[in-house]
């Protein structure tokens, strides 16, 4: 029963995975509450039928909503991503797949962050 | 391959729940960044959330989001309580009943609002 359980124990063995065990840790609580506050906002406060181009404009207006969301963009999409690796290790056998999918992770990863990011860094509302 | 005990039902949720998160989060990315094209096109996708499957489907994202955040917590729990895994069957228990009280509630008010709107 011990024995088992020294298993779930062990610490990884490289930094980067260290620094990726521990980030996983501290990403995940911070996505906790700011996700909480996101739900809260928009789907008990606000309903998705509420959603369109002026409600976005609106929330976009105010540079609070821009950073919350720029932070969570950041926090989520590299959670995101390090969560899929790990899976991606843990289940593909063949080396040549795993790089492939792990490269195609990385930049779908790294492009959505970009776009992410150029959106809430750019947007500005068309009038009329 | 890993068959724990109870515990295993929490990492299993985790991973099935991960992964739909990070799916919905790109399209959810790709969603918003046609805001950039003006009106039209965003309002002719962000439109389909508004539509019964996707309502379901929004109880489902809220779920599997505290489902994510709970199960995250109860292995950082592990990790820092060193006689946590003395505990674990009733750590899932707690998870679990955690879950349903969180999310019972919210699953409610957000179905009251779209049913008896």
């Amino acid at each position: 029963m011990t024995d088992r359980f020294v298993m779930s124990r062990a610490r990884p063995s490289s930094n980067f995975e260290l620094a990726t065990w521990l980030y996983m840790r501290v990403s995940g609580v911070l996505i906790a509450f700011l996700l909480l506050g996101h739900i809260v906002v928009m789907h008990v406060l606000h309903h998705v039928d509420e959603v369109d181009y002026s409600f976005a404009a609106g929330r976009l207006a105010n540079p609070f909503w821009r950073i919350y969301d720029l932070v969570l963009l950041g926090l989520v999409v590299s959670h995101g991503v390090n969560g899929a690796r790990i899976v991606i290790d843990d289940y593909v056998r063949s080396h040549g797949l795993r790089t492939l999918l792990k490269t195609a992770l990385w930049t779908v990863g790294i492009l959505f962050l970009v776009v992410g990011a150029f959106v809430l860094f750019t947007f500005q509302p068309v009038t009329g | 391959m890993y068959r724990g005990a109870s515990g295993m039902y929490s990492w299993i949720g985790r991973r099935v729940t991960g992964l739909g998160l990070v799916l919905f989060l790109l399209f959810h990315i790709a969603d918003t960044a046609l805001l950039l094209w003006g009106p039209e096109p965003y309002n002719l996708v962000v439109r389909i959330y508004a539509t019964p499957f996707f309502r379901l489907a929004e109880v489902g994202l809220v779920a599997s989001v505290i489902y994510h955040g709970l199960s995250g917590l109860h292995i950082i729990a592990l990790d820092l309580w060193d006689r946590a895994h003395s505990y674990q069957r009733q750590l899932v228990i707690l998870e679990h009943a955690l879950f349903l009280i969180l999310f019972l509630p919210v699953a409610y008010v957000m179905l009251a609002s779209w049913l008896l709107h």
